[in-house]
């Protein structure tokens, strides 16, 4: 875990600095990514997050942490950001933050969910919904390298509108024999889709390209149901434990 | 370097109603959820086949089965519990066996060494000194609620020292090793801070 040693070495403390948005990009009618520019960003390892604080007229203030999904070799740092109902932060994000606003964020945090073109071993990514975030940090940081590791991408969502990054995830596998995309619909599935329908189960992990003994590192991004469900599935199938990577988010639907 | 805050016009109305700041250390938001935050996958562990062990060093000093900890003094706490990932959650409600307890029951008075390291399924550790665990402080819970803690959660056994960040409450103990050094554990390891006071705001190394 060479990887994690790296991003671990400081131990200074880790500053707020200022991130002014250069662009906004509409990707699902839920989902923005925010382009941002972070004078003397520090760099970051593909699959660490930010914490983010924002700050109200009237000095109110609230934190809140955000996948990078950018490689480390991008000029700019990207947020994906899902609108979550309710939510006192993504709203706002997604909704009333424009090009040119600015607010404080910090990072790189996190040396676990990490994964770099110098790691051993087929590389196995599933995603649930908004989760792809910080896998689509490490498929651009393999193209940004390309590097021929074998990759396996199964991606999970409601409908084909709700999926992230289609056409750079379509395009980077086109010219890339050694990415395979799985994509699975479990709500919605438009009129002649070839893809998978359906949540992830038990048949589509079979049939990708990566059994255990082949030793993938797995990485696995969503709610916390799918990921406790693909987590739990992956250990049934003989993936060991400790080669699964995970990383939960929202409400745990227990 | 820049500590000047912008300001997010429009940002705020969509805020929650304010809890007392007595009550929710900075950074923090109420959640009434109870989100989950775990490195791998959730470790399916039957009580039939747990064990709870303590050490000295590398000495077993200590050593129950499911059945043997039950019996052990239960206590139930009411407390509030904080994630360095921001959200707080308030009178939660735990029952399990205080750290003091264990110690009485292992036979040991005083611990004689500063320093825990808690080992657990999954391979996952953490590190706290050993005074904030005594005097109450701390205890293996086995019970949420009132209920078995769910594996989701941490059971059939979690430690709980509810006024660090809850990264110190580490999930599926099953050891814990009492030492003479501190040493880190895995998120400590990995850049987060040593001690972790929520009050504070020791989220990572430095803070």
């Amino acid at each position: 875990m060479t990887a994690t040693e790296t991003a671990t070495a400081s131990g200074r403390r880790l500053e707020w600095q200022v991130a002014e948005v250069s662009e906004i990009v509409i990707e699902t009618p839920h989902v923005k990514s925010l382009f941002l520019h972070v004078t003397g960003w520090q760099g970051h390892l593909p699959g660490q997050h930010v914490d983010i604080r924002l700050t109200a007229e009237d000095g109110y203030q609230a934190q809140r942490s955000y996948s990078i999904a950018s490689a480390p070799e991008d000029e700019l740092l990207t947020l994906t950001v899902e609108r979550v109902m309710g939510g006192e932060v993504s709203p706002y994000l997604v909704d009333e933050l424009r090009a040119g606003d600015r607010f404080q964020l910090r990072g790189p945090v996190g040396g676990y969910f990490v994964w770099t073109v110098a790691t051993r071993g087929p590389l196995y990514l599933i995603a649930g919904g908004s989760g792809i975030a910080p896998l689509m940090a490490m498929l651009r940081h393999r193209e940004r390298r390309k590097a021929p590791v074998p990759t396996e991408l199964l991606y999970s969502s409601r409908s084909l509108e709700d999926v992230i990054y289609p056409e750079e995830l379509d395009a980077m596998a086109q010219h890339d024999r050694n990415l395979h995309i799985a994509y699975t619909l479990t709500r919605k599935q438009p009129e002649g889709w070839v893809g998978r329908r359906g949540r992830i189960d038990k048949a589509m992990l079979i049939e990708a390209p990566f059994p255990p003994p082949s030793k993938p590192n797995i990485f696995v991004c969503g709610p916390t149901p799918f990921v406790e469900h693909v987590s739990n599935l992956l250990v049934e199938l003989g993936h060991d434990a400790l080669a699964i990577k995970t990383e939960r988010f929202g409400p745990t639907g227990a | 370097m820049n500590d000047k805050a912008p300001i997010s016009r429009g940002f705020g109305s969509g805020r929650r109603a304010q809890t007392p700041k007595d009550r929710v250390p900075p950074g923090q938001y109420v959640t009434t959820d109870f989100p989950v935050l775990s490195a791998g996958p959730t470790p399916q562990i039957k009580v039939e086949d747990w064990t709870f062990a303590l050490q000295r060093g590398g000495s077993l000093i200590g050593k129950w089965s499911w059945a043997e900890f039950e019996a052990l003094p239960q206590t139930t706490i009411k407390t509030d519990i904080h994630c360095v990932t921001k959200w707080s959650k308030l009178d939660t409600v735990w029952r399990g066996v205080t750290f003091d307890d264990l110690l009485k029951a292992a036979g040991v008075g005083e611990p004689a060494a500063p320093y825990i390291m808690a080992h657990c399924d999954g391979g996952y550790t953490t590190n706290l000194p050993i005074a904030d665990l005594i005097g109450a402080k701390g205890m293996i819970a086995t019970r949420y609620d009132d209920l078995p803690i769910l594996p989701v959660h941490g059971g059939p056994a979690r430690l709980l020292v509810p006024h660090l960040y809850f990264w110190k409450s580490a999930k599926w103990v099953r050891r814990l090793r009492i030492m003479e050094h501190d040493e880190r554990g895995f998120w400590e390891r990995m850049g987060y801070h040593n001690y972790g006071d929520p009050w504070k705001e020791q989220r990572y190394d430095g803070d």
